[in-house]
Parts: structure tokens; C-alpha cells; sequence
């Protein structure tokens, strides 16, 4: 794992400081709301509907036990004993008291974690796929290129002011588990014919209220001359990018606007002249990054368990994925426990998952941008200790990627911008799901959740997804089908009418009788919904 | 021409420069491309400031306005006309607040004019925030990443 040396240490130091004096100054009046607000966010403070929200970057979505300890104190000492982990890869808290926010930073800075850049209208926090490092099938590790990035991105002073706010994801391996192309920038890194490794753009992805999948703009760009490339994406955003409405500020509009080629255009040119600034760290650079993330001395054992307990064997099987390593598999814990709130865990859980990474995965966890924890390095041989330990600590429901592993927004219990209600329907579809017991026959099916049209619950990305609005004062529901995060990725589509928070559960029940009832073998449902199309969901939910 | 259009020197509250403070009829960038003797000149954030560039030898003083702080064209506008070479005085004016000086100063900026004066305490903080950075920009500053592989 990346750790900090005195530089790195240096400026999240100086953040705090810069910080806490801003704080200050709003106090003494010398700043006034409206421009202290763009100031806070760059330092994740939020104000929901009953409090301030904290939300803390996990860069990657890496972090090692003390920091993860850390976590699960913080929820204890400043909020109500709980944290929630994020669709971002970041962990936030809820009911933040504006006077404790300069003593939770400095309590971070000292496990060498922050909260800057994870709102504004700046580069966030970079996200990257959650099995980086881990997983057989990715070109590198991801990671050291994110960390150039993070490094690059932090403080950057051209680009502080942007019209709107930026993500970027970076992944290294075919399977897209990061939804690389709904960021505004998805960076891929690849090899090219001549061997070489390098970095492949797409730009111009994103969800909110006007969703869109990134075209790619660049299939190579070699890998020192990543962050001039980035920093041309940003440049021709930055000048060009609507201001005038915040709704069209993204630069998902500004490519859609210019057409891709001619944002590629600019961007090439920018890029040529940015060349001959030298703006590109010296390579040596990525270089002292990589070894961080060098693998652990991994030991070959046994390769198999014992499934005489079903229960173990089920969680085993659905909640496991297979490690580079022969010996060793990734452990997804779900934050996903039925009728529970989708990420949220308590400050005893969030301890009790450090001792265990410190324990059984080399000191290292990972945040999954579906609100789940990984433990990315588990010795197979130690899997049923791992499980007898989360499962007492009701972190064990074998369900990943089913349809009790949902996605879903705070919602209207605790955002300012909703317009509905996201956790009880994702608490009361779990809970029916699982007492139906049909859980297990559909397999994958994602259901992603989002309280307004922003879409933090990527409900455009759900095999199915719905949509809370507000229909005259009442909590609405759009159901739509088809979307997909993942490499295959896609965009769901609206069934029809809405329904009300009751109607909404059974319409999920009549989709997926659908797919029960027409299914081919091997199926997922996606599979299922784009070999049939919308037809005949429709016709089940609204009839002929 | 007045300086009714442009800041004054009197508005100047900062200034990192040694040379005498340009006094001239500050004109908008379609009039300096349009008329042959301008020396300084005033971009507003829609403004392309690579209109400027053929013109860059003649020029004593860039003003970029920032009508609202919220507004980040006018760092591109700076770095851009600074990695072009130029040598003049690049001003920020308007809504200049004190957490912006120090990206300001590191895009290329070398005066300031806020609308409002700034606490000068508070400035002198803000300038110094930095001790190190990570980013090439226009100030020359060496990188966290040159550091480390001196």
C-alpha cells in the first residue's frame, strides 16, 4: 500500500491548516456564506437536511486496518456510532457537528487519511477497480497510475475552479469494475501491439440527469506522458465547459455538445502544446510509486474448503472471487445484511473488519463502489475462520451481486436534494426477496437505487434500476431496465409509468417473474432483457 | 483612452513585481487584436486569451477579470499567456478573495486588484500556503516528484 513521505505528509498538513483557518475567518465573518461554501466542500463538509455530512476519500478505495480502526472511531466519537460507505469508494458520516469537522480532519491526518476533494467543483478522489492487485486477470495493478493521478489532481491550481465537478477512474483489466466509462474521465490502462504499456482515454461518461456512456478519444497514450494528457483533457474543460447552467456543466455535455471528434481535436492540440511545457512528473516518479504496490508473500496451501456447512459453503460461493494466487481468494464482506441499510456499518463492525484484514489479508482492505468491503488477499485454507468471525458480527449475507446486494443513495432521510425516500425500499425489497427465498434462482441482478435524478444510486447503470421523484407532493417511483456499470455497459430504460413505494416492490417481483418464466440457459437477466427487449416486461407490469 | 475600463494602479493591492506599475488605456481583447498600439488589455472569462498571442511582445499589462470567484477560466487564461512566454504584468481583478491567491500566484499571476481590499495578514498567509507543490504550473516552482529524484 502507498504510504506517505514527508511531502505527502506536508500537504495534507498544510490542507488542515489552511482549513482550520478558513473555519476561523467564516466565524470571525471575514467570509461569507457563499464564499466559504465552495471552500468547505473541497474539504468534504456537506450541509444535509438535519446536519453536516463528512465525507472522508479512501484514494482507490484502499486503506490498511489502522486507518480502517480509525474509521470505525470516528463514528463513535463524533457520530451516531455508525459510518456509511459510498458509491465513490469513500466512507461518510452523517450527523457531523460543524465545530468537531477541523478535529475529525486532524485525527485523519494522523492515519495519513483526508476528506479533500471529495466534493466541489474540482478533481475528486480517483477511484479504481476494487480487486486491483488481487484479481488473475488484469494487465498491472491499476493503483501506482491512480497514485500519479492523485498526486497530480491534489491541489491542482489551474483546475480548482471548474465548471462542475470531475471524477476519474482508473482500471487495468478488461472487466470493468469501476464503471470506468461513466466517469468524466475513464482511464484504461492497456498494452499496445508493440508491447508496451500505456493509457487508453475515454472522456465525457457520467450519470445524473443526463446520462452518458464516454466515447474513447485516445486508444494510447504512452505512460509518460499520462498526466499532460489528463491535464489537456482538463484544460479544454476547464476553458470550455458550460458555466451557464449548472445542469449542462459536465463535461459529459461539452463532448456531447463539440461532438468527440472535435474535443479530440482541441485536446491534441492542447496536448502538443502542453509537451513542450513539461509538465509530466519525471518517470522515476512512477517508478518509486510501484513497489508499494508489490504483492504480499503470498504461501501456496490448500486450495479448496470443507463445505459441510452449507451456510459457509453458500457464503463461499457467492461472496468469494478468485485471486491471482491459487491459494488465496478475495473475501467480499457485504454491507448488504437483510432489511439492513445498503453500506452502512457500525463503529465496532468497522474495527472488527480491521483486526480481520490485519489478521487474514496482509493488513489491507478495499471499499467496492457497491458499498461492500473486500478483503482483497485471504488464504483459502483461512475462510472458514474469516466467516465464523463476520458472521457473529452480522457482516457473513452471502449476497453479492444479487438482488439483496443493492445500491442505493441516502435518500430523502438524509439529502437536501432528494426527492424520495431510497433506504426502506431497499430494506423492504431485501427483506421480500429473501423471504420468497427466489434470491438465489435469479443469480446476478443488480438493483441500484437513487432518491432524485442526480442518481448517487446509479440507477442508470441497474440491470434494474428505479427512480425516486416527487409526483405532486407524493414519493414516486420510475422502474427501468437494462443498465449495465460493468464492460458491457449500458444504459437502462425507462419501463413506463411509476409507482408508488408498494407498487414499485411488486413491479421488481413481476420484472423478474418475467425473466424466471423466459430465461434460456446460463442467462443472467440482463442477458435475458436484451435478447427479449422491453416488450414483455411491460406488457406483465402495465398489460397489453 | 481612460483607465475607466481597467483597474488603476491605485486598485493594486498586491503586486510581485519590480518594474514600474503600467498605466495605460486598458482595452478588450477584440480591440487589441483590431488596433496596433495597445499595451494592455482586459480578458473576461469568455475571452480566448491565444487571441492575444501574436501581440504578446507589445503588451506591458494583462488584466483577466473574475466577475465571480466560482469562475476558473481565468487560471487557463493565465497559464496559457505565461507559457507563451509572456513577460508582462498578468493582474487578477474582481472578485479576488484570499483562498485563490496562492493557485492565482502559481498560474502566472503577479498582480492582484481585488474589488474589495484583502486583510493583509490574511493574505500573507494565504501566499505562503505552499511550502512545497505537486503540480508543474507557471511559477517555475520545482515539483514534490523533481524533488524526491534529485
Amino acid at each position: 500500500m502507498y504510504k506517505y513521505d514527508n511531502y505527502d505528509q506536508q500537504m495534507v498538513d498544510a490542507r488542515v491548516e489552511e482549513f482550520r483557518d478558513q473555519a476561523k475567518r467564516r466565524l470571525e465573518g471575514k467570509l461569507t456564506e457563499d464564499q466559504f461554501k465552495p471552500l468547505r466542500l473541497m474539504n468534504g463538509l456537506y450541509l444535509q437536511l438535519h446536519a453536516y455530512m463528512l465525507r472522508v476519500a479512501i484514494p482507490y478505495g484502499t486503506l490498511n486496518s489502522r486507518q480502517m480502526s480509525a474509521l470505525g472511531d470516528i463514528a463513535d466519537k463524533y457520530d451516531r456510532g455508525y459510518g456509511h460507505f459510498t458509491t465513490r469508494q469513500n466512507i461518510q458520516y452523517n450527523w457531523i457537528k460543524l465545530e468537531d469537522a477541523a478535529d475529525i480532519l486532524e485525527d485523519l491526518s494522523k492515519v495519513e487519511m483526508h476528506a479533500i476533494q471529495t466534493s466541489g467543483n474540482c478533481i475528486r478522489n480517483i477511484s479504481s477497480d476494487h480487486f486491483a492487485g488481487a484479481t488473475h486477470d488484469e494487465l498491472v495493478d491499476p493503483r501506482p497510475y491512480a497514485e500519479l493521478l492523485r498526486q497530480w489532481s491534489s491541489f491542482h491550481p489551474e483546475f480548482t475552479y471548474l465548471p462542475r465537478k470531475f471524477k476519474i477512474a482508473v482500471i487495468a483489466a478488461e472487466k470493468d469494475r469501476a464503471a470506468m466509462r461513466l466517469h468524466d474521465i475513464g482511464i484504461q490502462i492497456v498494452k499496445n501491439d508493440a508491447g508496451e504499456i500505456g493509457a487508453r482515454f475515454y472522456v465525457g461518461g457520467g450519470m445524473g440527469r443526463t446520462p452518458m456512456i464516454a466515447p474513447m478519444i485516445r486508444d494510447f497514450v504512452p505512460l509518460d506522458q499520462l498526466v499532460t494528457y489528463a491535464e489537456a483533457c482538463l484544460r479544454v474543460y476547464n476553458r470550455y465547459g458550460r458555466r451557464d447552467n449548472k445542469y449542462k456543466a459536465r463535461i459529459k455535455i461539452l463532448v456531447h455538445e463539440l461532438g468527440k471528434e472535435e474535443y479530440t481535436r482541441q485536446v491534441e492540440e492542447e496536448f502538443a502544446h502542453l509537451l513542450k511545457q513539461g509538465v509530466e512528473p519525471p518517470r522515476e516518479e512512477l517508478e518509486r510509486i510501484k513497489p508499494f504496490f508489490a504483492d504480499p508473500p503470498f504461501e501456496d496451501g490448500p486450495k479448496t474448503v470443507d463445505r459441510s456447512d452449507p451456510d459457509f459453503a453458500l457464503w463461499v460461493d457467492r461472496n468469494t472471487v478468485r485471486h491471482k494466487h491459487d491459494s488465496y481468494v478475495s473475501a467480499v464482506i457485504s454491507l448488504k445484511p437483510v432489511g439492513g441499510i445498503p453500506g452502512d456499518a457500525t463503529g465496532e463492525q468497522i474495527r472488527i473488519m480491521a483486526r480481520l484484514a490485519r489478521q487474514y489479508s496482509f493488513d489491507e482492505l478495499r471499499v467496492m463502489h457497491t458499498q461492500n468491503i473486500v478483503l482483497p488477499h485471504v488464504k483459502i485454507a483461512d475462510l472458514h475462520a474469516l466467516w465464523t468471525q463476520l458472521d457473529a458480527a452480522d457482516l457473513g449475507a452471502p449476497n453479492l451481486d444479487t438482488i439483496e446486494d443493492i445500491i442505493a443513495c441516502p435518500g430523502l432521510d438524509y439529502c437536501a436534494l432528494a426527492n424520495a425516500r431510497s433506504i426502506p425500499l431497499a430494506q423492504r425489497i431485501s427483506e421480500s426477496f429473501d423471504q420468497s427465498g427466489k434470491t438465489s434462482e435469479l443469480g446476478e441482478l443488480k438493483l441500484k437505487i437513487s432518491g432524485c435524478i442526480n442518481a448517487c444510486g446509479h440507477h442508470h447503470a441497474g440491470h434494474i434500476g428505479i427512480l425516486g421523484v416527487d409526483k405532486k407532493g407524493k414519493e414516486n417511483y420510475q422502474l427501468s431496465l437494462g443498465g449495465s456499470e460493468a464492460e458491457d455497459v449500458s444504459l437502462a430504460k425507462i419501463t413506463g409509468p411509476g409507482f408508488d413505494e408498494d407498487g414499485v416492490i411488486e413491479a421488481v417481483e413481476t420484472v423478474t417473474d418475467v425473466y424466471l418464466a423466459r430465461r434460456e440457459e446460463g442467462e443472467r437477466f440482463l442477458d435475458t432483457y436484451r435478447r427479449i427487449g422491453m416488450t414483455p416486461f411491460k406488457e406483465a407490469l402495465y398489460g397489453k | 483612452m481612460g483607465n475607466d475600463f481597467g483597474t488603476s494602479p491605485d486598485d493594486v493591492q498586491f503586486r510581485f513585481r519590480d518594474d514600474e506599475v503600467a498605466d495605460h488605456g486598458t482595452v478588450t481583447v477584440d480591440a487589441c487584436c483590431d488596433q496596433t498600439n495597445a499595451t494592455a488589455v482586459r480578458i473576461e472569462p469568455g475571452d480566448d486569451a491565444r487571441a492575444l498571442l501574436p501581440f504578446l511582445d507589445r503588451l506591458a499589462l494583462v488584466e483577466v477579470n473574475f466577475p465571480t470567484f466560482g469562475d476558473g477560466r481565468g487560471y487557463s487564461a493565465a497559464r496559457i499567456l505565461r507559457e507563451a512566454g509572456y513577460q508582462g504584468e498578468l493582474r487578477a481583478v474582481g472578485d479576488v478573495l484570499i483562498d485563490q491567491l496562492s493557485h492565482m500566484r502559481r498560474c502566472g499571476f503577479d498582480a492582484f486588484a481585488p474589488d474589495k481590499r484583502l486583510d493583509e495578514d490574511d493574505a500573507a498567509k494565504a501566499f505562503a500556503t505552499w511550502d512545497n507543490v505537486y503540480q508543474s504550473a507557471a511559477d517555475g516552482r520545482k515539483t514534490i516528484q523533481e524533488l524526491r529524484h534529485e
